[in-house]
C-alpha cells in the first residue's frame, strides 16, 4: 500500500526519542557495560613497525603468568583461503579479514594485532602482554598513496596483481585495481570547451570517530554455542564474519546487539570479536575485549584518503561539456578502499556529456580503510566542487546558477550507466537559491560558498516483526541496529499503519537468533528497507485484525474496514456493530485464532538517491590562520521525513562531521610509519565551540518506491561540506586551498606566500 | 532482445574478449546471469558475486526475479554499500 499521498498522523511528527534520556543520563547499556561473573580481561599486541616480518612469536612468559588463561596469535586460526564477497559494506576478501584480525607472517602497519592474551584482570593482561617476545625483521614501508604506486615501492603483498587493467601483470604491485568510466568522447568535449580548468585536490584519511571505542563479551557453553555482546552496526555481520574466520557454523554463534556510541560506516568489520571467542574457547571462561582510544585509532579503519585530479571544459554560457577526474585512493593495508563509489559520485550530480574517470585502489602501510559516511563521495566531491567554484570564477558566473544549469535531472544518464529518476536535485537548487541565507548580504572580510553532494542511498535485506501484545500495545522488532533513531521511524510507520499513536508502539532490536537476516545498518537503508518490512509486516497485522473483527461479528473480512486503531464495519450493510479497537480484539485474540502478529522479510529494492547543497559563510583569521564556521545552512532532498527531528540530526552530524575533515582532522605519521597522534587531544575533532546552529532544510521528494516516501538521509549531508568550506575560505581569502585539512598552520603558510 | 552494457572495470571486458555491448536473451536478471555465464564463462559468476545491476535506468542488487523487457537496457556496475 502506498501512503505517499494520505493524511498522516503519525509520520511526519516529532514524538520524544526512545532512547534519548538513558543516553544522556548514562543509564544506556553500551557493550563496554556488559559483564559477566566469572570474565576474564583480553588485551591484544600490536605491532609497533609499520612493515615487518614476524619471525618469531614467543607466549611462554605470557602464558606462564599467574592469572593469564589464554594466549593465542595467528597459528590459533584457520589459514583460511583467499575469497572474494561482497558483504558488509564492500567487496571483502575473507583471508584479508582474517590477517587484519591477527596479523599472520607480515606485520602491515603500525598497530597491526600480532598476538591476545586473557587474564583475569586487566592489568595482569598488560604484563603478559609485556612478556610476549616477538622477533621482527623490520621492512622499509610507504605511508603516501602516490609513492605506493611507484615501481620502486616497498611490496605490501607479493600476490597483488593489478586488478582492471589488460594484459594482466605479470609482476605484484601496491596497486589492487584500477576502476574506468568512460561516458561520451572525452577528448571532443574538450575540444569543444572554451574555458578550462583543472586541479590537484588531496584529502586525509580521518577516522568515524565514533565515541564508543570497540568492545565484546564473548560465552561459549559447554556445548560449543557462543554468545557475543557487541555493538556494531550489524550483529549478523559479526556473526557471519566470526564463523567464517573461525571456521564455524553460524547457528552456534548468537550475537546480541548492544547499544551502539557511534559507527558512521566503522563498525561494518569485525576487529576484536573472534579474538574474544578464541581465548573463550582456549580458557572456558566468558572473555571480554575493550579497545583504547588509542587502539581505535591505530588498528581501525579511517577512511581514504586520495589524491583527486579534476580538469572541466565549458561552453562560455557555463554548459559543461566535458569532465575528467583521476582518483587515487588509500586502501591501508589490504586491498578495498571505496574508489568505486568515488568514481561514480563526483560527476553524478550534473548532465555532462563527455565524462571520463580513472580510479586507482592503492594499498600501503596504514590500517585497511572501513566505510565511512557516503564512502567515497565526499573525496571525489571535494575535487569536483572546488574545481567546479573555480570554472564559475573563470566564466564569471555565480556558482549556484551554474550548479543549476548543469544540474542532473529526471532522465540524466549518468556515467556509469543508471539513468536518473525521481530525484530532486532541481528541487533542492531551487531551494538553495531562494534561501535566506544565500541572498543575505555577507559581511565585510567573510567569504561565502556552496557545494553539492550525491549518494546513491541502497535497500537489501531485512527483517521485522510487529506483535500484538495481549493488552493491546505493539511491539515491532526488526534486526537492524539503530545508530540513527530507526527505533523510532520503524515505530511510528507501523503506529501510522495500525492507527494508534506513536506511544504505542515500543520498537526494539532482535539478536540473531530471534529475527531473520537483516543487512547490517548503512548505506542509509534502514529507514527505507527496514522501514518496508515493518510496515508490510504491520498491514499484515491489520489484514488479521480485520479476520478476527469479522469473526466475532460473523460476517466477511472484506465487510471490515481499519481505521484510526479500531476495527468497523464497511458500510451499512455490513451491519451496524460497535467498533473494535485493538485493546479488544487482543483480549479476545486467543478465542479467535491465537496470538496476532506478521513477520516480513524483504530484499528492497528502488532506494531513492539523494541529493544536497550546502552554503557556507566564513571568516578567516589571517594572522593564525584559524577559519570560523560563522553559518552553515544545510538543503537537502530527504523525501519524506518520518521524524523530522532525527533526520535534521543527521544532517547537521553530517555537516559537523565534514567541518573535521575539511580544517582539522589528519593522521600524522613519523619517518618510521608510527601515528603521532592516536587521541583525541591531538587528532582534532571539532567540538562544540568550532560548530556553529547547522540549519538543516528538508525538501521532500517523495520516493515512490517507499510506502511513505522514504529516501535515506544519512550519508548525503557529510559529501558537500569540504568543498562548500574551501570554496568560503576562496571567497574570504582569494586563496584556492587543495589540501586537506585547511588547518590553521597551513593556511596561515598560504597567506603568508600569497603576500 | 535485452541489450547488456558493461559499464565498468576492463576486468569484465576481459572476459567478453573486449566486447562493451552485446544482446541476452533474457526475461529475468536470474536468467540474464545464467546467459552471460554460459556464453562468457566468468562473468556470470563476477556479476552475479560483485556486481549490481540498471535494468532501464534503476539500479537492482541481489534480485533474481527483476523483470527485463525485450527493449530492456541492462548496465552492469559495481554493487554499492555505504557507510
Amino acid at each position: 500500500m502506498n501512503y505517499i499521498d494520505s493524511n498522516l498522523k503519525v509520520v511526519g511528527t516529532r514524538p520524544l526519542r526512545p532512547d534519548g534520556v538513558d543516553k544522556v543520563t548514562g543509564r544506556a547499556m553500551y557493550s563496554a557495560d556488559t559483564r559477566v561473573a566469572g570474565m576474564l580481561w583480553g588485551k591484544i599486541l600490536r605491532s609497533p613497525h609499520a612493515h615487518a616480518r614476524i619471525v618469531k612469536i614467543d607466549t611462554s612468559k605470557a602464558e606462564a603468568l599467574k592469572g593469564v588463561y589464554a594466549v593465542c596469535s595467528a597459528a590459533d586460526f584457520p589459514d583460511i583461503p583467499s575469497e572474494e564477497a561482497f558483504v558488509g559494506e564492500g567487496p571483502m576478501n575473507f583471508r584479508d579479514l582474517a590477517m587484519n584480525v591477527m596479523a599472520r607472517g607480515k606485520a602491515l602497519y603500525e598497530g597491526h594485532a600480532i598476538a591476545a592474551v586473557a587474564a583475569s584482570t586487566p592489568a595482569i593482561a598488560d604484563e603478559a602482554l609485556a612478556l610476549i617476545d616477538v622477533t621482527y625483521e623490520i621492512l622499509p614501508h610507504v605511508i603516501d598513496v602516490e609513492a605506493a604506486m611507484a615501481e620502486t615501492a616497498p611490496l605490501l603483498h607479493a600476490d597483488m596483481f593489478t586488478q582492471g587493467v589488460d594484459p594482466k601483470p605479470t609482476k605484484p604491485s601496491n596497486i589492487a585495481k584500477v576502476v574506468k568510466f568512460k561516458k561520451g568522447d572525452i577528448d571532443a568535449g574538450f575540444k569543444d570547451a572554451e574555458v578550462i580548468v583543472e586541479g590537484r585536490y588531496t584529502t586525509q584519511p580521518v577516522h568515524q570517530a565514533y565515541i564508543e571505542p570497540h568492545a565484546c563479551l564473548a560465552t561459549c557453553a559447554a556445548d560449543g554455542q557462543v554468545t557475543i555482546h557487541a555493538s556494531s552496526q550489524g550483529h549478523f555481520m559479526i556473526r557471519a564474519y566470526t564463523a567464517k574466520l573461525l571456521g564455524m557454523e553460524m547457528a552456534n554463534i548468537r550475537v546480541n546487539p548492544a547499544e551502539i556510541g557511534g559507527g558512521f560506516g566503522g563498525k561494518t568489520l569485525i576487529y576484536i570479536e573472534p579474538v574474544a571467542v578464541k581465548l573463550a574457547q582456549k580458557s572456558g571462561k566468558p572473555v571480554k575485549i575493550q579497545m583504547t582510544r588509542e587502539d581505535v585509532f591505530r588498528g581501525t579503519g579511517p577512511t581514504s584518503g586520495a589524491v583527486v585530479e579534476v580538469k572541466l571544459g565549458a561552453k562560455k554560457d557555463g554548459t559543461i561539456v566535458a569532465a575528467q577526474q583521476v582518483l587515487k585512493f588509500q586502501a591501508g593495508a589490504f586491498a578495498g578502499s571505496p574508489i568505486g563509489p568515488g568514481c561514480m559520485c563526483g560527476f553524478a550530480l550534473y548532465d555532462i556529456e563527455n565524462i571520463d574517470v580513472l580510479g586507482y585502489d592503492v594499498v600501503s602501510n596504514r590500517p585497511k580503510v572501513a566505510a565511512y559516511r557516503a564512502p567515497g563521495a565526499p573525496i571525489t566531491s571535494f575535487g569536483v566542487e572546488s574545481c567546479l567554484d573555480d570554472l564559475a570564477l573563470k566564466l564569471g558566473i555565480d556558482p549556484l546558477t551554474l550548479r543549476v544549469k548543469n544540474a542532473a535531472k529526471n532522465g540524466t544518464k549518468t556515467h556509469y550507466g543508471p539513468t536518473h529518476a525521481n530525484i530532486g536535485f532541481e528541487q533542492v537548487l531551487a531551494v538553495a537559491a531562494a534561501h535566506p541565507h544565500w541572498n543575505a548580504p555577507l559581511p565585510a572580510g567573510q567569504g561565502r560558498g556552496i557545494a553539492c553532494g550525491f549518494w546513491f542511498n541502497i535497500g537489501g535485506e531485512s527483517t521485522a516483526t510487529v506483535h500484538i501484545n495481549e493488552d493491546g500495545s505493539v511491539t515491532v522488532a526488526t534486526g537492524s541496529p539503530d545508530i540513527g533513531g530507526s527505533r523510532a521511524s520503524m515505530g511510528m510507520m507501523v503506529a501510522e499503519v495500525l492507527g494508534v499513536p506513536a506511544e504505542r508502539v515500543r520498537a526494539t532490536i532482535a539478536d540473531t537468533a530471534s529475527i531473520g537476516f537483516t543487512h547490517l545498518t548503512g548505506g542509509s537503508r534502514v529507514t527505507f528497507a527496514t522501514g518496508m518490512a515493518a510496515t508490510q509486516a504491520a498491514e499484515k497485522v491489520v489484514d488479521e485484525l480485520k479476520k478476527r473483527a469479522a469473526m466475532i461479528w460473523e460476517i466477511t473480512p472484506d465487510a471490515v474496514e481499519w481505521r484510526d486503531g479500531q476495527a468497523f464495519p464497511a458500510g451499512t450493510n455490513a451491519g451496524a456493530f460497535e467498533p473494535l479497537d485493538l485493546a479488544t480484539l487482543a483480549l479476545k485474540a486467543a478465542r479467535t485464532g491465537g496470538p496476532v502478529n506478521a513477520e516480513v522479510s524483504v530484499n528492497a529494492q528502488g532506494a531513492g538517491a539523494g541529493f544536497g547543497a550546502h552554503i557556507c559563510d566564513v571568516s578567516v583569521d589571517k594572522e593564525t590562520g584559524h577559519v570560523t564556521i560563522e553559518r552553515y545552512t544545510a538543503i537537502q532532498d530527504v523525501g519524506k521525513a518520518i521524524h523530522p527531528s532525527y533526520v535534521e540530526g543527521q544532517i547537521q552530524g553530517g555537516a559537523a562531521q565534514g567541518i573535521g575533515w575539511a580544517l582539522s582532522e589528519e593522521y600524522i605519521y613519523n619517518d618510521k610509519g608510527q601515528m603521532e597522534n592516536p587521541g583525541f587531544l591531538d587528532y582534532r575533532c571539532p567540538v562544540a565551540s568550532d560548530v556553529p546552529m547547522i540549519e538543516a532544510v528538508l525538501v521532500e521528494v517523495p520516493n515512490p518506491r517507499h510506502p511513505f516516501g522514504v529516501r535515506g538521509v544519512g550519508e548525503v549531508p557529510i559529501v558537500p561540506p569540504m568543498a562548500a568550506i574551501a570554496n568560503a575560505i576562496r571567497g574570504a581569502t582569494n586563496l584556492r586551498m587543495p589540501n586537506l585539512p585547511i588547518s590553521p598552520p597551513r593556511l596561515r603558510a598560504a597567506i603568508d606566500q600569497a603576500g | 532482445m535485452p541489450k547488456v552494457v558493461l559499464s565498468s572495470g576492463s576486468s569484465m571486458q576481459a572476459l567478453t574478449g573486449g566486447q562493451t555491448e552485446f544482446e541476452v536473451e533474457a526475461t529475468t536478471f536470474r536468467r540474464l546471469v545464467l546467459e552471460l555465464e554460459q556464453r562468457f564463462p566468468g562473468l556470470g559468476k563476477q556479476v552475479e558475486e560483485g556486481m549490481a545491476v540498471a535494468i532501464d535506468g534503476e539500479i537492482f542488487q541481489d534480485a533474481y526475479g527483476a523483470v527485463l523487457h525485450p527493449d530492456s537496457e541492462i548496465v552492469l556496475i559495481p554493487k554499492i554499500g555505504g557507510g
